[in-house]
């Protein structure tokens, strides 16, 4: 299992792949995710399924390269293999007749929000995606977006393509301009869930975030997925990954998350040299 | 039995207790009185005969105690290691009333080490029956199971849910209690006994119960342990720095954090380090904070001494190696700088009247708040069973706190579905789970022998 049929980049440290996932293929659901384990000395980390292939058994990953374990992945090359790989993990997306929705994707946010974004059109809701990224070349999807959905909205924070500014300034102008928004769907970096959740927090517009805490089993084993939600402790990898946004402490979503940052930078300073 | 000496051990993960040498296990052997009635057998929840392994070893014939041993248990090596024999077995000994029981553990595991070392293969299979059978978890109970029913030549396929197999055995007990390559090589004479083994397969997400039975297995059994952990529920608790015991010893047992340099997976153990509870769960993290670059280890237990669940040994080790015990303490706030955790507010306790579970109830001293700094603390106070089979099998009957409801022989509310084990008694030990499994076998076996015997009739 595991074994990469095709790979190809869709922006600057960006990169699709489509692998072998048999026992997963057909069975995950929007928003549901898989873990995977490169190699024997690997760490467990968790990726959003993009799409999925019944007949094939495969699943297609979008991820970033952001440390060593999605470096190490990107460099498989077609026919390696991934040791682990398994899921569906978390709850689906439960699809719904909303009326008009706005889909909002950071950086590779977009994969992650693509399935539901279909699922959201597939209801019959109105779907207006809002994909943005620091610029023109990490910006991934745009055309899968446009053919699925009814308006889509480009904000990079260099001006390089679309609107200069973020998603959330995008969404704003939306909600001044009093476009009818039922619900909005965010996930990407927390930082700009969070400021998604606090722009439409005033206006009482439901907003779900996809959360990404760092996670170790992915079966609500372990607790090291735990967010506060509306005071509560939740385990992403079991109630989530979504909640509602206006209860989610960003902030400790945000220290946690940083909580290993000294030794994953050694990690891949160390493997950066290893494969020099 | 010899130990590696504290100054020693605690500088590494390698086994702490050595095992008996041969003259020390002939020694020890010959101390057994071999009773007419021994009672020790009773005090084993596995019903090893435990008389007649000795007695082989007395003879010097090492393999045949092994045999004699895995008629019972599949996994000798791991009960000889981790069992209470205190308290089950060693307890019933009649030398107790003369001083010291034999010690049945040590002999246990010295036999299973026999065995091992030597790569004996010590379990025969009975001709295939056809009959399929799915094991859901592969902790004690579910290896239990897949072993005893291969051995009668049932077809038994192992689901784990994680990238290695042995529940808690393998996550959990840490390498210098528990060595890896030992719980490895006990499953692999499993396998070579026809038994398949599945990862990465989460029963309920990657496959329903429901579908396990359409794909053509005949039974089911479930042993999927106990689940997700158990918070105080006190301010302060998700700060980082603040682990939970699951984590803290999946990160260092499965992944291998403390050898970081190696492997991919951080683990943060700061200076001073503290640990909640009183169980071998909270012992077991103690020991590997120490290891793992824990300068001062502190357990703070809401009881005293007396009550600690968790095994005399390993506590009696723990505090040999430098762990330190605040008894009749209950933390109730955790406060942090810059997001990590610095300080936890405690609180004295006092012994009540014995409540439900028999045990003085701790009281809390008002007004007694004090004060403990830290960077690193540990939360060991259980766990709840595991939620994945029961949520996604509606007719699977649980009980209000999540176990799932089995009558005496670990049959559930479906008719071909077996469980055992944590799930269905809560967090209890590596011997209970086994028992489970044997009874969940036994049962399993008998209800196709009849339904094979009624079929004969027919023809
Ligand atoms: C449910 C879920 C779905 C996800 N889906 C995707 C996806 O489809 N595509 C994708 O690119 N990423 C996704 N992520 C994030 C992805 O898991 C992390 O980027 C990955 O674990 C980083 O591993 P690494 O070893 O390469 O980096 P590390 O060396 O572990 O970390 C490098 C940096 O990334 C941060 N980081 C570590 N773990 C996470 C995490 N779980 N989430 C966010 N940041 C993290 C660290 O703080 C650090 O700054 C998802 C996360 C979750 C929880
Ligand atoms: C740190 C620690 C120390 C301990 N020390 C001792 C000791 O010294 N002596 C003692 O007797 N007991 C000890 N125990 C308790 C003992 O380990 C447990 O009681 C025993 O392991 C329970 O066995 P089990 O078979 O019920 O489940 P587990 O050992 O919990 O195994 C369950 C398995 O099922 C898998 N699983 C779960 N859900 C699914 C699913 N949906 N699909 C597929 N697989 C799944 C899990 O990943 C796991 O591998 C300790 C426990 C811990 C945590
Ligand atoms: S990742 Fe372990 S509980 Fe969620």
């Amino acid at each position: 299992m595991g074994k990469v049929v095709s790979k190809k980049r869709l922006g600057r440290g960006v990169v699709w792949m489509e692998v072998e996932a048999g026992l997963v293929a057909g069975r995950a659901k929007p928003g549901q995710f898989v873990i995977v384990r490169v190699d024997e000395k690997g760490e467990r980390v968790p990726l959003t399924v993009y799409r999925q292939n019944t007949e094939k058994g495969t699943v297609e990953l979008v991820f970033q390269e952001v440390g060593k374990t999605t470096l190490k992945l990107s460099r498989l090359n077609v026919g390696d293999e991934i040791l682990d790989l398994v899921g569906p993990l978390g709850k689906p997306f439960q699809e719904k007749l909303y009326g008009s929705v706005v889909v909002v994707g950071g950086g590779v946010g977009a994969a992650e929000a693509y399935p539901v974004a279909q699922a959201l059109k597939k209801a019959g809701n109105h779907v207006t995606a809002i994909l943005g990224a620091r610029s023109a070349d990490l910006l991934i999807l745009e055309e899968e977006f446009r053919n699925l959905v009814d308006e889509v909205y480009i904000a990079t924070d260099d001006g390089s393509r679309g609107r200069k500014g973020t998603v959330v300034d995008v969404l704003k102008d939306l909600i001044a301009q009093r476009v009818e928004i039922n619900m909005v769907y965010a996930v990407g970096p927390a930082i700009m869930m969070k400021a998604v959740s606090e722009a439409t927090k005033p206006y009482g517009v439901k907003t779900l975030v996809s959360l990404n805490p760092i996670m170790l089993d992915g079966t609500g084993m372990c607790g090291s997925c735990r967010v506060s939600v509306g005071g509560e402790t939740k385990l992403t990898c079991v109630d989530g990954p979504e909640f509602d946004g206006h209860q989610v402490d960003f902030e400790q979503l945000m220290a946690r998350q940083r909580m290993y940052l000294e030794a994953e930078k050694k990690a891949l300073q160390r493997f950066l040299e290893e494969s020099a | 039995m010899p130990r590696r000496s504290p100054e020693e051990r605690v500088k590494d993960f390698d086994e702490v207790a050595l095992g008996f040498t041969e003259e020390q296990a002939l020694r020890e052997a010959e101390r057994c009185l071999q009773c007419p009635n021994p009672t020790c057998v009773s005090g084993c929840p596995a019903q090893i005969d435990v008389k007649a392994f000795i007695a082989y070893i007395r003879k010097g014939d090492f393999e045949a105690a092994v045999r004699k041993i895995r008629e019972k248990n599949s996994l000798p090596g791991v009960c000889g290691r981790v069992c209470p024999q205190e308290t089950q077995c060693e307890a019933a000994c009649i030398l107790n009333r003369k001083g010291a029981a034999v010690n049945i553990g040590g002999l246990e595991r010295f036999a299973a080490d026999y065995a091992l070392t030597r790569n004996l293969q010590v379990a025969d299979r009975a001709e295939g029956n056809g009959l399929t059978v799915a094991v859901i978890g592969s902790g004690p109970s579910g290896l239990t199971v897949a072993g005893d029913l291969a051995r009668l030549g049932y077809d038994v396929t192992v689901f784990e849910a994680l990238h290695e197999y042995g529940g808690v055995l393998t996550y959990g007990i840490p390498e210098f209690r528990l060595p890896k390559r030992v719980v490895k090589a006990e499953i692999d004479s499993i396998a070579r006994m026809g038994v398949r083994f599945q990862k990465d397969v989460i029963v309920g997400k990657t496959v329903t119960v429901e579908e396990l039975f359409e794909e053509g297995f005949k039974a089911i059994f479930i042993g999927t342990g106990a689940g997700p952990p158990l918070f105080l529920n006190v301010p302060g608790e998700n700060l980082n720095g603040v682990y939970t015991a699951n984590e803290f010893l999946t990160r260092c047992n499965l992944m291998k954090a403390y050898l970081f340099d190696i492997y991919d997976t951080p683990i943060y153990v700061g200076g001073e380090v503290i640990v909640v509870g009183g169980g071998n769960v909270a012992v077991d993290a103690a020991r590997v904070a120490m290891r793992a670059g824990g300068r001062r280890v502190t357990i703070l237990y809401r009881r005293t001494r007396e009550e600690m669940p968790a095994r005399v040994e390993e506590v009696r080790n723990a505090e040999e190696e430098g762990v330190r015990f605040m008894f009749l303490t209950n933390p109730v706030k955790f406060t942090g700088h810059n997001g990590w955790v610095r300080c936890v507010e405690c609180l004295k306790m006092r012994l009540g009247s014995p409540d439900e579970s028999g045990r003085p109830r701790p009281i809390p001293v008002r007004g007694s708040n004090f004060a403990v700094n830290t960077d690193t603390v540990i939360i060991a106070i259980g766990r709840k069973p595991n939620p994945t089979v029961t949520q996604t099998t509606p007719r699977l009957k649980t009980l209000e706190s999540g176990l799932i409801h089995t009558d005496s022989q670990g049959r559930t509310s479906i008719k071909e579905v077996w469980a055992g084990g944590d799930v269905v008694t809560g967090e209890a030990t590596v011997i209970s789970a086994i028992g489970a499994g044997k009874t969940a076998a036994e049962s399993i076996h008998n209800y196709f022998t009849r339904i094979l015997k009624r079929k004969g009739v027919k023809r």
